[in-house]
């Protein structure tokens, strides 16, 4: 299997295919002694810090497997990172904003999305990359309008590694000074810890979920710039503590942003498309 | 469950690694995973058995370092521990603080034949 994308099972699609093999040079030995290279648009650099030292061997009896201590000294997530640093930089090249969307599944990210892509239309140019174990209905519901979308399917993966986006980012024709979205797996756990390569990771919290979430999860909300505080129009309707779930997330994250919106009633949907709007500037 | 990511992540630093330096198979894995990294040590450990079945590593003995969780407060000015990256300092109980350590998630070194 691939160090983080599993693509070598076959788990992974993009848009429904397979990752397609295209060799450029990066090739991967796997437990099973089978080899593949992996597809990829645009050049690897390799980016490890590699330092290692010998400890000489000590035994001197035949037949008896020498035995010695190797020096690795490598973050596990290198290999992300790497892959993270080339489409940040690819990124760079062409002036996109990347967005990381994160959030329990069900807060809204989607309809959030389409709301978000529909009041663009026409001031800017938005393509997004939707990450889902299974279907591609969330793609098809970004395609509904207009935009450019890839879908990710990670089989049983649990988030969107920086591997799989490069992928999908080249199945993207991204115009200069653009949005790209990527809407990750809905979790709240596992794609805190990888970077996908995007200017920010922005959690998104509905208030029908508890306020508490940010020190249950903290380290989702500690990698988050925004939180999007989702469907506001029902907080009439809840118990939800508004102040509470600010300030835990801000326990968490001091730095930490924070907007209210409702995709479905338009409340706080100015003040979102400004952020975006800056942040496409700053590019 | 993203430790099976990690997992796989480690082996393909070994295989690395045993590309570079020419081994073969790997006793023991040292690991330095830090009080405050997204790794829950006891399924890391369940992963790292499945994903190195049958590799150089299979069999192998992991070793798992735990790095405190450690913070500099910006108030009193001292080195705190940290049991969660939201905790105050445990000297003024102020908050939040600095962390500075216990975060990583590292392969530090390889037994090897």
């Amino acid at each position: 299997m691939c160090t983080t994308c599993g693509c070598g099972q076959g788990e992974t699609k993009i848009d429904g295919q397979a990752v397609p093999d295209h060799d450029h040079g990066h090739e991967h030995t796997h437990a099973d002694g089978t080899t593949h290279s992996h597809p990829h648009d645009h050049a690897h650099g390799d980016g490890h810090d590699h330092a290692h030292a010998y400890v000489p061997a000590h035994s001197h009896a035949p037949g008896v497997p020498v035995s010695r201590r190797v020096q690795i000294e490598q973050d596990i997530l290198a290999k992300n990172d790497a892959y993270a640093r080339e489409n940040r930089a690819f990124l760079a090249g062409r002036r996109v904003f990347a967005l990381n969307l994160v959030s329990s599944p069900g807060s809204g990210k989607t309809t959030l999305l389409v709301k978000t892509i529909e009041a663009l239309q026409g001031k800017a140019a938005v393509a997004v990359i939707e990450g889902d174990q299974q279907t591609s209905q969330d793609a098809e519901r970004i395609r509904a309008t207009g935009a450019p979308a890839v879908q990710i399917n990670t089989g049983k993966g649990c988030h969107l590694d920086a591997h799989m986006v490069g992928h999908a980012i080249g199945e993207l024709n991204l115009p200069e000074h653009s949005l790209l979205m990527i809407e990750n797996v809905g979790n709240l756990v596992c794609p805190a810890a990888f970077d996908l390569g995007e200017a920010h990771k922005v959690v998104v919290l509905s208030v029908t979920e508890g306020e508490d979430k940010p020190i249950k999860y903290p380290d989702m909300f500690r990698a988050a710039k925004l939180m999007l505080l989702n469907k506001c129009d029902l907080l009439p309707h809840l118990d939800f503590d508004v102040d509470q779930a600010i300030a835990y997330a801000r326990r968490v994250n001091p730095e930490i942003e924070v907007l209210r919106v409702s995709a479905r009633s338009g409340e706080g949907m100015a003040d979102w498309l400004a952020w975006l709007e800056k942040g496409t500037a700053a590019k | 469950m993203h430790e099976m990511s990690l997992a796989e992540g480690i082996l393909d630093l070994i295989e690395d690694a045993a590309r570079r330096e020419g081994f073969g198979k790997v006793r023991t894995v040292f690991l330095e995973i830090g009080r405050l990294s997204s790794v829950e040590p006891e399924a890391m450990a369940f992963c790292f058995d499945a994903v190195v079945r049958g590799s150089r590593a299979d069999g192998a003995r992991l070793e798992i370092i735990a790095v405190p969780g450690v913070g500099f407060c910006l108030d009193c000015g001292r080195e705190t521990l940290l049991e969660a990256v939201y905790d105050p300092c445990e000297h003024c109980g102020a908050a939040p603080v600095r962390v500075t350590g216990g975060t990583e998630m590292r392969v530090r070194e390889l037994d090897v034949e």
